[in-house]
């Protein structure tokens, strides 16, 4: 701002020199050399308080409430005066501009003198103008733009985006007629019309009729008739934008956005396509900046990077285009207002890992859809952008459209807890997403772990009451035995695209299973219903052969030992975790027409299981279990309320177990039953400290059970990778050259 | 932190050359000069191998008593190359890694402005604030 302006609007006043110039200090003009907008606002608000009669100090600005207006006499310009006059008469100039709007105009219209006086003029009584501004609220009054006009103001305050930018009509007058700018200066005054006569806007495109316009005006007419445009220009939009709040500087009118749409039009009929790299090059060109900006213009509003503007990184690129011709700095960042709205930045919150992933996937094909020609919605998704945009200078699209699947994906990732096998299980925690709860629960108790025991057992006292949970387990207890295929339940699939099928038989588990089953009862890990805990087998089929559990006791098929199993019924006292394990088993099995084949390796499970709980357990605990047993079993049945669950669980279990390796089959039996007990567990919580021992013991035997499952099924994994290896080396050695 | 950070063509010229001032820039200049030789080398040493065999980062190319020279190139023959101070304590693999990608990553959005002549000295904005952060802070 000129001080020489201020000072002569001031000078009329009752206040003398020494005043303004304490103002000024006060303001931190002197400090600066020139007016900032921010001096001037203070000075104003020093000014008002000079003149009310209070003492001048930076906080009688605030602490005065009721400050009137700054009185300003008119200047000998009739032009001022004529303004202070509209001023004066505006009493009220809190929100309404209207009263201090006409003057710019009238005053460009009257106006064809010279030009310094032009300038100042406005600027003057723009000045003038001001004290209902910063008073009032900060809303610039159209006049003001040409304070911030860095071409064409006398004041360094250059490049002060917090102008609204005005319609860029107008701003290529210059490279169109002056005449029809000035006369579009009147039409817009006048009509508050939209500013850019599209003539005005098409001269842009035409290289020689600007060229030629340009040579024939010389600068000051142009400067004048910028000015006198650009103000009205600005009027008009002033007016439209009245009721909106604070204004983005950079943001894009709708007239604007019209412009660029139809310029975007004639490059590429599509809307939703792309303009390449090429054609956008030639089109900006024609702007006359230099190339050096045009790049930089280039990076800013090719958003995704992919050497093609979309209409959104289009009307981007030229408002900064129209914005740099016009005296705007460029910025360094993408301004708020010129991003292109990305599409499902509410998943990619939600999503904890989305900024490491997918840099650029989706960015450009998100692009066209989000396309929306108002500005209003791309400003809003904008701040959810914001901070993850905020890191890398040229903004990237950091946060990327998750597919729903993978959405789901990241939540069950996020579910699990372990991520060794975090890879290899991705595409298991895809298929779950498609699972049914009951899937889920039936894989969590065919899959029993230490862990899932664990949770099992501290979960609920209802089989139903934590499937999320469990299958969370599941997966966590998939990631464990992650690497073998076959092993997971039906719900996830195997990991890997079965490599290591040569390993993994691909026969009828069942066949196996049968013919096994003598091999079976000496090497398998026990099957229990119960917790028997795996390294036991050598324990095996012994002694305590009725200790089959009760669910055996419970059974009337007739497995290797039959006669073992009558008996059980009576030593299902045993362990009340035993019987209610059993009893689960039992209905599942009971229930179950095929479960001949699961019987023997149950059977011998529970054998080795219930050898090792006789082992472990006191034989006085098993007195008083067997003497708590009748109501254990009672009791049994309640976690068999279920009873679909277990039912399911078994199927589930043994439709598993066929095509599993002998050992993987074994293993997961063993699983399965250990799971299927637990859930039986809280339920007879009631009971001794001892149970609940014994439940700590048996978890640890799975947990060491699982913890020699999880090496073993490691060193498969190990050799399967080997095996890739030598083949990629044997493809490499066959494939044929190519030269460099 | 590198000391000195260079872009150069296929035709051995460079296209971006920066480093701390602080020092005789001339030193670098040089340096990153006879670096050339040793990424042709390391080029040429692929021999018959398939190109996208070929790995992009080099690695260190030559150590000097101050300084250690990482190189890499790209599938166009465009020679990346940095300068890193060796009393740095020993910046890892991985992290020259990274900066390379990053650099990658920049170089290619340079070369996707369409008002980017490829040949061109490089005068983006956006590159130079992206090597600035990667130069080594030096007061």
């Amino acid at each position: 701002m000129a001080e020489p302006a201020v000072l002569t609007s001031a000078d009329d006043q009752s206040t003398d020199m020494t005043f303004l110039f304490g103002i000024m200090e006060l303001c931190g003009a002197t400090r600066l050399g020139y007016f900032g907008r921010s001096q001037f606002y203070i000075a104003l608000k020093l000014v008002a308080v000079a003149q009310s009669g209070f003492p001048l100090r930076v906080e009688s600005i605030n602490t005065v409430k009721d400050l009137p207006l700054p009185r300003f006499v008119a200047s000998k310009n009739e032009q001022e005066s004529r303004h202070a006059a509209s001023y004066s008469s505006d009493s009220e100039n809190q929100g309404s501009y209207s009263g201090v709007i006409p003057p710019p105009p009238g005053r460009g219209q009257v106006k064809k003198g010279s030009i310094s006086h032009d300038a100042v003029q406005p600027r003057a009584s723009a000045d003038q103008q001001e004290p209902a501004s910063p008073i009032v609220s900060p809303q610039q009054s159209p006049p003001t733009s040409p304070h911030t006009w860095r071409k064409h103001n006398r004041h360094s305050s250059g490049g002060n985006n917090e102008r609204p930018l005005a319609g860029p009509g107008p701003f290529w007058s210059p490279f169109g007629e002056a005449q029809s700018g000035s006369s579009a200066g009147d039409t817009v005054w006048s009509g508050h019309s939209p500013p850019p006569p599209q003539e005005n806007w098409v001269s842009f495109a035409d290289t020689p009729p600007t060229s030629t316009l340009l040579t024939m005006h010389p600068a000051s007419v142009q400067d004048q008739t910028t000015v006198r445009t650009v103000a009205s220009a600005t009027t008009a939009n002033e007016i439209r934008r009245q009721s909106s709040s604070y204004d983005d500087p950079w943001k894009i009118t709708d007239e604007q956005r019209q412009y660029y749409i139809n310029q975007f039009k004639t490059i590429q009929p599509d809307l939703n396509g792309f303009i390449p790299g090429s054609a956008a090059k030639e089109f900006f060109t024609k702007s006359k900046l230099p190339i050096l900006e045009l790049s930089h213009i280039w990076e800013l509003s090719d958003f995704d990077k992919d050497g093609a503007l979309t209409l959104d990184e289009f009307c981007a690129a030229f408002h900064l285009v129209v914005a740099r011709k016009n005296g705007y700095d460029l910025p360094e960042k993408l301004p708020e207002s010129l991003m292109p709205k990305l599409i499902d930045l509410e998943d990619a919150a939600d999503v904890g890992d989305q900024p490491g992933e997918v840099g650029y996937s989706g960015s450009p094909a998100e692009a066209p859809p989000s396309k929306s020609p108002s500005m209003p919605s791309l400003n809003q998704t904008w701040p959810e952008l914001n901070q993850s945009s905020e890191d890398t200078a040229i903004v990237h699209p950091v946060p990327i459209r998750m597919t729903p699947s993978k959405i789901h994906m990241q939540e069950m990732e996020l579910k699990r807890t372990s991520s060794d096998h975090t890879n290899p299980t991705s595409p298991l925690l895809v298929k779950p997403s498609d699972l049914s709860e009951e899937n889920k629960i039936n894989s969590t108790v065919k899959f029993a772990s230490g862990n899932t025991v664990a949770d099992g057992y501290s979960s609920s006292d209802s089989f139903t009451s934590d499937p999320e949970q469990i299958g969370s387990n599941v997966t966590r207890q998939r990631s464990h035995s992650g690497t073998s295929p076959d092993n997971i339940a039906p719900p996830p699939p195997p990991p890997r695209p079965q490599p290591s099928h040569s390993r993994s038989s691909s026969l009828d588990m069942n066949r196996t299973f049968t013919v096994t089953t003598g091999q079976q009862q000496a090497g398998v890990v026990a099957h229990p219903p119960a917790v028997p805990p795996r390294p036991q087998p050598s324990q095996a089929p012994g002694p305590v052969a009725h200790r089959p559990v009760d669910a055996d006791g419970l059974m009337t098929h007739t497995s290797t030992s039959p006669q073992q199993i009558p008996e059980q019924p009576n030593f299902a006292d045993f362990s009340q975790f035993e019987v209610l394990a059993a009893s689960n088993v039992n209905e599942e099995q009971d229930d179950e027409a095929e479960k001949h084949a699961e019987v023997l390796p149950v059977e011998k499970a529970s054998d080795s299981a219930s050898s090792l709980r006789v082992a472990k357990a006191d034989s006085k605990t098993e007195e008083k279990t067997a003497a708590s047993v009748p109501a254990n079993v009672s009791k049994g049945t309640a976690p068999l309320a279920p009873p679909p669950k277990p039912v399911r669980r078994r199927l589930k279990s043994e439709d598993e177990l066929r095509p599993d390796v002998d050992e993987h089959t074994q293993k997961t039996g063993v699983l399965a039953a250990v799971l299927a007990s637990q859930p039986s567990i809280p339920r007879s919580v009631g009971k001794d400290k001892k149970a609940i021992q014994a439940s700590i013991r048996r978890n640890k035997e799975t947990n060491t059970v699982l913890a020699r499952l999880n090496s073993e099924l490691q060193q498969q994994l190990k050799d399967v990778l080997e095996e890739r290896i030598s083949l990629e080396v044997q493809l490499e050695q066959l494939r044929p050259f190519s030269h460099l | 932190m590198a000391v000195c950070i260079a872009v150069i063509a296929k035709e051995n010229y460079p296209l971006y050359i920066r480093s701390t001032p602080m020092e005789n820039e001339l030193k670098f200049h040089y340096m990153v000069h006879t670096s050339l030789d040793v990424v042709d080398e390391k080029i040429s040493a692929m021999g018959k191998a398939l190109v996208d065999q070929r790995e992009l980062y080099l690695g260190l190319l030559y150590p000097t008593e101050d300084y250690k020279v990482y190189g890499f190139v790209t599938n166009s023959k465009v020679k990346l190359v940095m300068v890193v101070d060796s009393s740095n304590t020993a910046l890892r693999d991985n992290e020259i890694r990274s900066m390379f990608r990053k650099l990658h990553n920049s170089y290619t959005d340079v070369m996707c402005n369409p008002f980017y002549n490829p040949g061109d000295r490089i005068q983006s904005r956006a590159f130079d604030n992206m090597v600035t952060s990667m130069m080594i802070q030096v007061c």
